[in-house]
């Protein structure tokens, strides 16, 4: 109980943060934060617990976006049963997709998904009369205020975490990491490496699909590019997995809150802190610098991904041991015995 | 009809025959040993047996069923285990772990798991490094969790890859007596082995083969006195 | 038949652009085992290269290929050098970090592009780009032509260059087997850097060849990352032989997509291709030819 002291001191601070935090700015990336880490927990459980990295998570994310908005916009229904069965209908394309990309390996594995994700993006764009094609899909929002949104997505957010602590600590789990340590000593203990990878997908899709299907209740309008985009989701998920930590429960966690942080602080120059800079000191060297590190930030997200790459590839909370013998021996100088 | 027998097993790869019409039986509780020169075919028949090569020709017979065809993990579930000559040791997991991973194939809550997981660890005497990750262990006890993790699935018959290569004599020594603890205990083992102390002590019966044929097949006594047996071990040091 | 004739003179003509590519991509798998998604993106590189070559100093395209081939051979270096063989040494749980690095590098690059050049659609025109000449009744792009016979020319260099030249061999060592190679005496890594110069002079050829019958913008590497690793696939992993199948293959495919079925499925045609040849024919071209 003692190792869960922190995250649930975390879940009580989260709980009362929209009445802390009343800006809906800060709300509103609150709510992204969560999205995030039930994307990046579903990526995750695939890839981190199960070895099989996925380049196309956003392919479940778009299924299940599109499931919510085409009930409301074709069906009349309301949209909030896409986050019924969203996660239903991506499991649904989780088995094809795993069909195909299962037979492969690694890196080809790999490509296999972005591939897939790709062409689902493609089939989304072009089948018009299902999905209205670039034009997009725009769904009436239930609420006015942030706040019930904000706590569906906590509700989401910690029901993927539990999901995770619970997987890893059970069969499924200590068969997921075997299939990924070494996929031919998994089959010859008897695992059913087929099954089991398809199960991790499915539960990977799952999560990833409720987060969509709550992205198109809150954003209100999704179309292709958006929702089966390879850079800002299915890319962002492997950013988020790597700098939180691959294969710990937690990194998802850290990660989301790290990348949406990055991303935002790139994109509103520092939340508006370079802006007031600029204004205060009237400087043109001060603008410049503004205007391009606000237009930096997939190059800022480039970086990122060769720095934690090179340095901190098993993430912050993977390499947290490291990260902070390393913060010790710089501050203490010292000498050896 | 035998424990478990096979039936005129072929492979090919490409162009080269490695297993070349092999039959052989093998009765409940026996040592059965396999020897043969590096490159003769004894890894690839337990390849086969195990499900990860399909069979070119031939049937696989166990408990008078055919397995001969069936996936990998369903061989297990039957009750074959195998260990492998180039140890695969799930690395970043620790011991327990590992062999908890195998014991859930025959039990299905975590406390189960990790009971068997820890009796067999003790069987193998692996108690004192069952918290250790895997991938620090040397090599004799890599070679031990190799069998940990088989025992822990409840064979009725084990497959052994060349336990003994690359261990000093005590430890072959100490090999040698887990065997024969694991064949008291009632599971079946077919060796594999190119140590000849090792294997020559221990088995009922010796197949020997050469270039995927069978030479001849018998005691170890009929096997090592076996004028083609000597041929092909010509040069090698019968007494290790 | 006219029509059927023409498209497949232009998909064999852009096919033998596309196989440079491939080669380029198939050399860099065989050596170091990466798949190098930054590698559209290194061609979109060379490709800005050229633009400011012939826009600024006003030099001709086609001997801008002695400008942005080596200049892409020190950048792919520095790449492997200092970004990917570090990778080699570092313990982390997933094995794909190689091809996240390319990912990250592709972004870097993209936005850099961005960030000098804007999003603006750039194209350059010489005396080729709108030259075709005839020949029995069918129509043949200049420019597409002249790229084909260049292509053909660095392929045979290339070619030349493995299997005479010590280095060459050495190359080809190190693809086979590493650590053999290494233990006979192969400085290993260097030639991993060598390898990666190649690869990345080949596509900069790719890119300033096809500039004069293209248009370029920062985004313009994706697809054709795409397009190389689906050329590579068909063509089999690792063998630049097959690179060359694959690519006029995808040329081909590409053609006689776009004239049958309509200018948007082009991209798709390469996706599906590419999970085509995954699911039945892993092994691409080359094992279509082994027994």
């Amino acid at each position: 109980m003692r190792s869960h002291l922190g995250p649930i001191t975390f879940l009580i601070l989260l709980i009362i943060y929209p009445w802390v935090v009343s800006d809906s700015y800060y709300q509103h990336l609150m709510i992204l934060v969560l999205m995030w880490v039930a994307i990046g927990s579903g990526w995750n459980l695939i890839a981190g617990f199960t070895g099989q990295v996925s380049f196309g998570d956003a392919a479940f994310f778009g299924t299940g976006a599109y499931a919510s908005a085409l009930l409301a916009h074709k069906l009349g229904v309301s949209a909030w049963w896409g986050l019924a069965i969203g996660g239903f209908v991506a499991v649904i394309i989780a088995y094809p997709f795993g069909w195909i990309c299962f037979r492969l390996r690694g890196a080809y594995f790999a490509l296999a998904t972005l591939a897939l994700n790709e062409v689902m993006r493609h089939i989304a764009t072009i089948w018009e009369s299902l999905t209205e094609g670039m034009v997009g899909i725009l769904v009436m929002q239930t609420f006015v205020s942030k706040v019930p949104y904000y706590y569906i997505a906590l509700v989401i957010a910690v029901m993927s975490l539990v999901t995770v602590e619970l997987v890893i600590n059970s069969r499924w789990g200590y068969y997921f990491v075997s299939i990924r340590e070494d996929q031919d000593t998994a089959e010859s203990i008897g695992i059913d490496t087929h099954y089991y990878k398809m199960t991790s997908l499915s539960l990977a899709a799952f999560l990833t699909g409720l987060a969509g299907s709550l992205y198109t209740n809150y954003m209100g309008f999704i179309d292709p590019s958006i929702v089966f985009s390879l850079h800002d989701i299915s890319i962002m998920a492997i950013l988020v997995g790597i700098v939180g930590g691959v294969g710990t429960v937690y990194g998802p966690a850290v990660g989301a809150f790290i990348m949406v942080a990055v991303s935002e602080i790139f994109r509103t120059g520092g939340f508006g802190f370079l802006e007031n800079l600029t204004r205060a000191t009237s400087s043109p060297l001060v603008a410049t610098i503004t205007k391009y590190v606000k237009e930096a930030h997939v190059f800022s997200f480039g970086i990122l991904v060769i720095l934690v790459i090179l340095f901190m590839p098993n993430g912050v909370v993977g390499d947290w041991k490291v990260l902070v013998q390393k913060f010790r021996s710089r501050r203490s100088r010292a000498p050896e015995g | 009809m035998a424990f478990f027998e096979t039936h005129d097993m072929v492979k090919h790869f490409g162009g080269l025959t490695a297993v070349n019409h092999v039959s052989f039986q093998v009765e409940q509780g026996q040592i059965y040993g396999l020897i043969g020169p590096n490159g003769s075919g004894k890894t690839t028949i337990f390849n086969l047996i195990n499900g990860y090569f399909p069979l070119n020709g031939g049937e696989i017979r166990f408990e008078g069923s055919r397995i001969s065809g069936l996936k990998t993990h369903q061989i297990c579930r039957k009750g074959i285990a195998r260990t492998f000559q180039v140890v695969k040791p799930l690395k970043r997991m620790t011991v327990l772990d590992n062999v908890i991973a195998s014991a859930f194939l025959r039990c299905s809550t975590k406390a189960e798991a990790r009971a068997l997981a820890e009796n067999t660890i003790e069987f193998c005497g692996m108690t004192g490094e069952a918290d250790k990750l895997a991938k620090s262990l040397p090599i004799a006890w890599r070679k031990r969790l190799e069998i940990a993790r088989a025992l822990a699935t409840k064979p009725s018959l084990l497959l052994l890859d060349e336990t003994a290569a690359g261990l000093n004599p005590s430890e072959s020594e100490q090999a040698i007596q887990l065997i024969k603890r694991i064949r008291d205990s009632g599971i079946t083992i077919i060796i594999v082995e190119h140590i000849m102390k090792v294997i020559m002590t221990i088995s009922d019966r010796i197949l020997a083969i050469n270039h995927g044929t069978v030479l001849t097949e018998g005691t170890p006594e009929e096997v090592a006195s076996h004028p083609e047996v000597i041929a092909a071990y010509l040069g090698e040091d019968y007494r290790a | 038949m006219e029509v059927f004739l023409q498209t497949l003179v232009a998909g064999l003509l852009k096919g033998g652009l596309y196989a440079l590519i491939g080669i380029g991509m198939a050399l860099i798998m065989g050596v170091m085992g990466i798949i190098n998604l930054a590698h559209g993106q290194l061609m979109m590189v060379a490709m800005y290269v050229t633009y400011c070559l012939f826009h600024y100093l006003g030099v001709d395209p086609y001997l801008a290929l002695f400008g942005s081939m080596p200049t892409l051979f020190l950048i792919g270096m520095a790449i492997q050098r200092f970004l990917l063989n570090p990778l080699m040494r570092v313990e982390s749980i997933l094995p794909e970090n190689q091809v996240l690095m390319t990912v990250g590098i592709a972004m870097v690059l993209t936005e850099l592009a961005r960030f000098i050049f804007t999003s603006n659609y750039l194209s350059i025109k010489t005396s080729f780009s709108t030259k075709a000449f005839y020949l029995g009744g069918l129509s043949f792009s200049a420019a597409l032509c002249v790229a084909f016979l260049f292509s053909a020319a660095l392929t045979v260099l290339l070619f030349w260059f493995l299997i005479k030249t010590d280095v060459g061999r050495s190359i080809r060592a190190v693809a086979q087997d590493s650590e053999a190679a290494q233990l006979m005496g192969i400085d290993a890594e260097r030639i991993k850097v060598i390898t990666m110069g190649i690869g990345s002079a080949l596509v900069a050829a790719a890119g300033t060849l096809l500039l004069p019958i293209y248009y370029l913008f920062p985004d313009i590497g994706g697809p054709f990352t795409r397009k190389a690793f689906v050329i590579t696939i068909l063509g089999g992993l690792g063998s630049a032989v097959g690179a060359i199948f694959g690519g006029i293959t995808l040329g081909l495919a590409e053609a006689f997509g776009a004239t049958y079925i309509g200018m948007d499925y082009e991209d798709m045609i390469g996706l599906i291709i590419f999970i085509l040849v995954l699911l039945f024919l892993p092994g691409g071209f080359k094992r279509l030819t082994k027994v």
